[in-house]
């Protein structure tokens, strides 16, 4: 039933749905990227640094690369980095949110103190030393942003825990003698699912900054492939003759944040439509 | 009613105890007595009402005996085992045979299951028959509870509170216990359903031989449905007896006031017993109380009262109370 309070936000909300509409189109784009009648990586010096043109619609870049294929395949990078990453931080989070916050005690402590020191290491440097230890590819960034994102969600999914666990229905689940396991997952996850929605939405959004941000620093995904941000560090050179090999990609990634964030908070104030009303 | 031999719960000396507030490394400082040597037994078949202001420590005696909580002292006697000391595991037998029914019917039920799923957790638990079977089981207790097969699939937001205890009820018969707990089942309701399900719930007693702890705090539908009362205050049980002579003869100053607190029907009939109304506020249960935990609040109360707790003493046959006012009594 509160899904319906999605699509009425949806409708009052004209950002929101625009927003979703551009996400749909950028994933399409990226899933279809395949289409483009030019290769991402093919370099012809011959065609190098073309402004945006009929043939080549966002121009090429230094190397002659269509621009608008390597944005398509760098969205293929950014958008999966994004999604997989969060994934990985809402199971992680989700699992520590809930047994800490269904256990307490000293399980309760120990867990969160640890989330408490992972989230007192500013994660980029900790990142940015893993990678240098670690072979720089697309997996591994996102098993790096995965892990050191999820401290947020398990901090929001302890407090919800903390008060769905006090619900007589999941009392009853423990005086009929149901497993610990089974109160968790069939009790308490499906109950804060929506908290858990809407930690994801915003979670995806700063996973694609980070990973631009690496990649802009030349630590993320490895040429010849490309994703936004490496796009962005490309661009650097050519800012004064090509400024729009800076502006695509970092439009592209301003839209996509932006969406995910505006996305967020429309499931937020859908699945709690009194606390949150503006 | 019941043969003196045939007790199915002895609760002897229970007592639990919350940290109240903790001190630098976690170890409490402080304890919440919420219930604080308490004694009673069940016979088999018989309903035991429990009674007393919100706060008392009558929903934590019965999530006590349930073993919601850890028991801090004392003995829980279920059928010849004491079901105090028992790990998980130990108790997993004993937790098909106990169940229980809560207050709020607007949470008992998970909001995302529907009601054949919320019926049969209790059976897949404790591996009751096939899927074909609980299915089939949830349809009887369905009817039983006089609720229709095509509620089957639907989920609680679609259902009255009184329809919600009803599934409460239906879940709580489907892994056919011996006890139910059955913590204020009536006091979220309207009063028009209440009645039907305190006579639901003897007709289920009638026809399965279910033995009741029914907490409330209206002592009305309390004297209807229950055999024998409890009256607990601080913690403490302070009066128990049948409930024909519980209303008839109260013993203990507590209870006199809360029964002269029912309403009553006539209103010319003032004055009598609502002249014991009581003063003054609940005590802290923190505080630390010498003698008489309600000599604070008890018009009768004597300065034996106040140093000297008071002994629990049999008054009359098979009636029990906790005051000095009946020290010189048998």
């Amino acid at each position: 039933m509160k899904w319906r309070n999605v699509l009425t936000q949806l409708k009052e909300q004209k950002a929101a749905l625009a927003a979703l509409i551009i996400l749909a189109v950028f994933v399409l784009m990226s899933v279809l990227a395949f289409l483009s009648p030019y290769d991402p990586n093919k370099i012809m010096p011959m065609d190098k640094l073309q402004a945006p043109n009929a043939s080549h619609w966002f121009g090429t870049d230094d190397y002659g690369r269509d621009y608008f294929a390597r944005a398509l395949y760098g969205g293929r990078v950014s958008l999966s980095v994004g999604f997989l990453s969060m994934a990985i931080a809402v199971l992680v989070g989700t699992a520590v949110g809930t047994v800490s916050g269904y256990f307490g005690g000293w399980v309760d402590n120990v867990l969160m103190r640890m989330v408490d020191v992972l989230m007192s290491i500013p994660s980029f440097f900790l990142i940015m030393i893993l990678n240098a230890y670690l072979k720089p590819s697309i997996s591994t960034i996102i098993i790096i942003i995965g892990m050191l994102s999820w401290m947020n969600i398990a901090r929001i999914v302890r407090a919800e825990t903390l008060s769905v666990k006090e619900r007589e229905y999941v009392l009853y689940a423990r005086v009929s003698g149901q497993s610990r396991l089974n109160i968790i997952l069939k009790h308490i996850v499906p109950n804060i699912m929506p908290t858990i929605i809407v930690a994801a939405t915003i979670n995806i959004a700063s996973a694609i900054l980070m990973e631009s941000s690496l990649s802009f620093l030349g630590l993320g995904v490895q040429q010849p492939n490309s994703s936004w941000g490496s796009m962005l560090n490309n661009a650097q050179g050519y800012i004064g003759e090509a400024p729009y090999l800076a502006l695509f990609p970092g439009m592209f990634i301003l839209l996509t944040v932006l969406s995910f964030n505006f996305l967020g908070d429309v499931f937020r104030v859908a699945f709690e439509p009194r606390a949150n009303r503006r | 009613m019941s043969k003196k031999e045939d007790v199915l719960l002895d609760v002897r000396g229970l007592k639990k105890y919350f940290p109240a507030s903790k001190g630098l490394f976690g170890r409490s400082r402080e304890v919440l007595k919420a219930v604080d040597n308490v004694s009673f037994h069940i016979n088999r078949g018989e309903t035991f009402g429990l009674v007393g202001e919100s706060g008392c420590g009558k929903s934590t005696t019965g999530r006590s005996i349930v073993r919601l909580y850890d028991v801090t002292e004392g003995e829980i006697w279920f059928d010849g085992s004491n079901v105090a000391g028992m790990h998980e595991a130990q108790l997993k037998p004993f937790r098909k045979r106990m169940q229980t029914i809560f207050q709020d019917p607007y949470s008992s039920l998970n909001p995302g299951m529907n009601v054949t799923q919320i019926i049969s957790e209790p059976m897949e638990i404790h591996g009751f028959g096939s899927p074909q079977e609980r299915r089939q089981t949830v349809l009887e207790l369905l009817d039983k509870v006089g609720l229709k097969p095509e509620h089957a699939e639907r989920y609680p937001h679609e259902f009255s509170g009184g329809q919600r205890q009803r599934i409460s009820i239906a879940r709580a018969l489907s892994v056919r216990p011996e006890f139910i707990l059955c913590d204020e089942p009536i006091s979220a309701l309207d009063v028009s359903v209440q009645a039907q399900v305190v006579n639901m719930l003897e007709d289920l007693q009638a026809e399965y031989g279910l033995t009741y702890l029914f907490i409330a705090h209206d002592l009305s539908m309390v004297r209807h449905i229950s055999n024998r009362i409890g009256v607990m205050y601080l913690g403490k049980l302070v009066e128990v007896a049948e409930s024909d002579e519980l209303y008839r003869h109260p013993a203990h100053p507590y209870t006199q006031a809360l029964l002269s607190a029912i309403p009553v029907p006539d209103p010319k009939a003032v004055g009598g017993a609502s002249s014991a109304m009581l003063q003054g506020d609940l005590p802290s249960p923190m505080d630390e109380i010498h003698g008489c935990k309600f000599a604070s609040r008890c018009p009768f109360a004597t300065d034996r009262c106040r140093e000297l707790e008071p002994e629990w003493r049999e008054i009359a046959p098979g009636h029990y109370a906790a005051c000095h006012l009946h020290d010189g009594q048998q």
